[in-house]
């Protein structure tokens, strides 16, 4: 018994803590890795629905790599991605179901979006990197990782969508009356889908000068 | 006819799955540095939304939709399966993409030399499945409204594609700032295509 003990390692030992610090910043799922951006643009006109899909991607990846992690030694490898597409699929057919019921509104703006969470590659990614091949424990730091990191894009991209393309934030005015007297306008570009890119674009050049050992050479 | 054809031009341009939706934007960003590649992969996109849109069209129109099995027996007219899409599409574009990448394989080996390693990729790719899902959302009316709606998607993914491929392949040669370079700089210009394309909005159809 204590023999097992010693061998286990610690549950936040500091290779766990890494797969869930990671993904935040130098192996940012969004930025780094390029996955899952289909969906990350779309929903981040506004706060709420961005926060609801990141909540919506954190539940999914993490319970599939969970689930996938369980059943590794049992799926055959050349099925492998059918598998996969089931078990995502039927998560978030859980999810759509549990939006609908809670946040209708939320969940007709989606619209689409909550059934791309399919095929949103990070969480197929994660599976096919990381859950066929690691214990459950570190696949679901690694799942809830990925979904926050993919969060943070997210809501950070929505978060100065609506600022400046509605001065509101989570539906609240924070800019106040007296700047549109003083002839302040929202800036109406910042709604339109190709602002989000625009966004994104920008958070990968200021992250990439912050951290300079992600450059791409050519 | 006429409504056909709008579909058709409307999905193009108006409703382009990469500008106006974001749509399979991970092989877009992942596979548009050459334009040869980028034109393979836009083919085989075309191909396949041309073919899973109307299956899943009649999977939807037959199966899924709120009372559609009443054609099977009338008791079965308060049946809703619409639930079980997500799961059910990805089935039928998973099998799809295997069968067209066997036919491909059987009766044009130069096709699929040269398609060959996209066909699997397309199977997660987003666009696929985002077009049976609009289909369902847009409720088209028939079978050819929605292959129309499935081919113009797809040229429009096309025309994505390769636009961007070409613009990556003449920006090697300018001077980029470094963290900018590669995914960065595609991003922005992507968000600047977007904007070109928005142009086409004011088209009524």
């Amino acid at each position: 018994m204590s023999t097992d003990k010693q061998e286990r390692e610690p549950l936040f030992s500091t290779k766990n803590r890494k797969l869930l610090t990671n993904p935040l910043n130098i192996d940012n799922p969004i930025t780094v890795q390029v996955l899952g951006i289909c969906s990350a643009l779309a929903v981040t006109a506004k706060i709420k629905p961005a926060f609801v899909m990141a909540l919506s991607v954190i539940v999914v990846t993490t319970l599939a790599n969970l689930i996938i992690s369980v059943l590794r030694n049992g799926i055959p490898p050349r099925i492998r991605i059918i598998v996969q597409l089931v078990v995502i699929a039927s998560l978030v057919i859980l999810v759509d179901q549990v939006l609908k019921a809670f946040v209708y509104d939320v969940s007709k703006q989606l619209s689409v979006f909550v059934g791309l969470i399919i095929t949103n590659c990070i969480i197929m990614g994660r599976l096919e990197a990381f859950a066929m091949g690691n214990k459950p424990w570190p696949s679901i730091l690694d799942g809830i990782g990925n979904g926050l990191g993919y969060g943070v894009i997210l809501i950070v991209v929505g978060f100065v969508r609506e600022l400046f393309g509605s001065g509101t934030i989570w539906g609240f005015q924070v800019i106040p009356e007296a700047f549109y007297e003083l002839g302040y306008k929202n800036n109406g570009f910042m709604i339109l889908p190709p602002m989000a890119l625009i966004i994104v674009g920008i958070i990968i050049w200021i992250q990439r000068s912050r951290n300079p050992e992600l450059i791409e050479e050519k | 006819m006429q409504e056909i054809f709008n579909i058709f031009v409307k999905s193009i341009f108006v409703d382009n799955m990469v500008f106006a939706y974001f749509l399979g934007m991970c092989s877009y960003l992942a596979v548009s540095k050459t334009v040869n590649t980028s034109v393979g992969l836009g083919l085989a996109v075309i191909f396949v939304l041309g073919i899973t849109v109307p299956v899943d069209y009649l999977l939807n129109d037959y199966i899924l939709k709120p009372g559609a099995l009443a054609w099977l027996d009338p008791e079965f007219k308060d049946v809703d399966l619409s639930f079980l899409s997500f799961i059910l599409f990805i089935a039928i574009i998973a099998s799809m993409v295997q069968l067209v990448e066997m036919v491909v394989e059987k009766f044009s080996p130069a096709l699929y030399s040269s398609l060959g390693i996209f066909l699997p990729l397309i199977a997660v790719n987003c666009a696929i499945l985002g077009g049976s899902l609009f289909m369902q959302e847009r409720e088209y009316q028939s079978l050819a409204q929605a292959t129309s709606f499935g081919l113009g998607s797809g040229v429009g993914w096309f025309l994505a594609i390769v636009g961007i491929a070409a613009i990556r392949e003449k920006i090697r040669y300018s001077n980029v700032p470094k963290p900018l370079r590669g995914l960065g700089i595609t991003f922005i210009i992507t968000g600047l295509m977007g904007i070109a394309f928005m142009s086409f909005l004011g088209i009524k159809l």
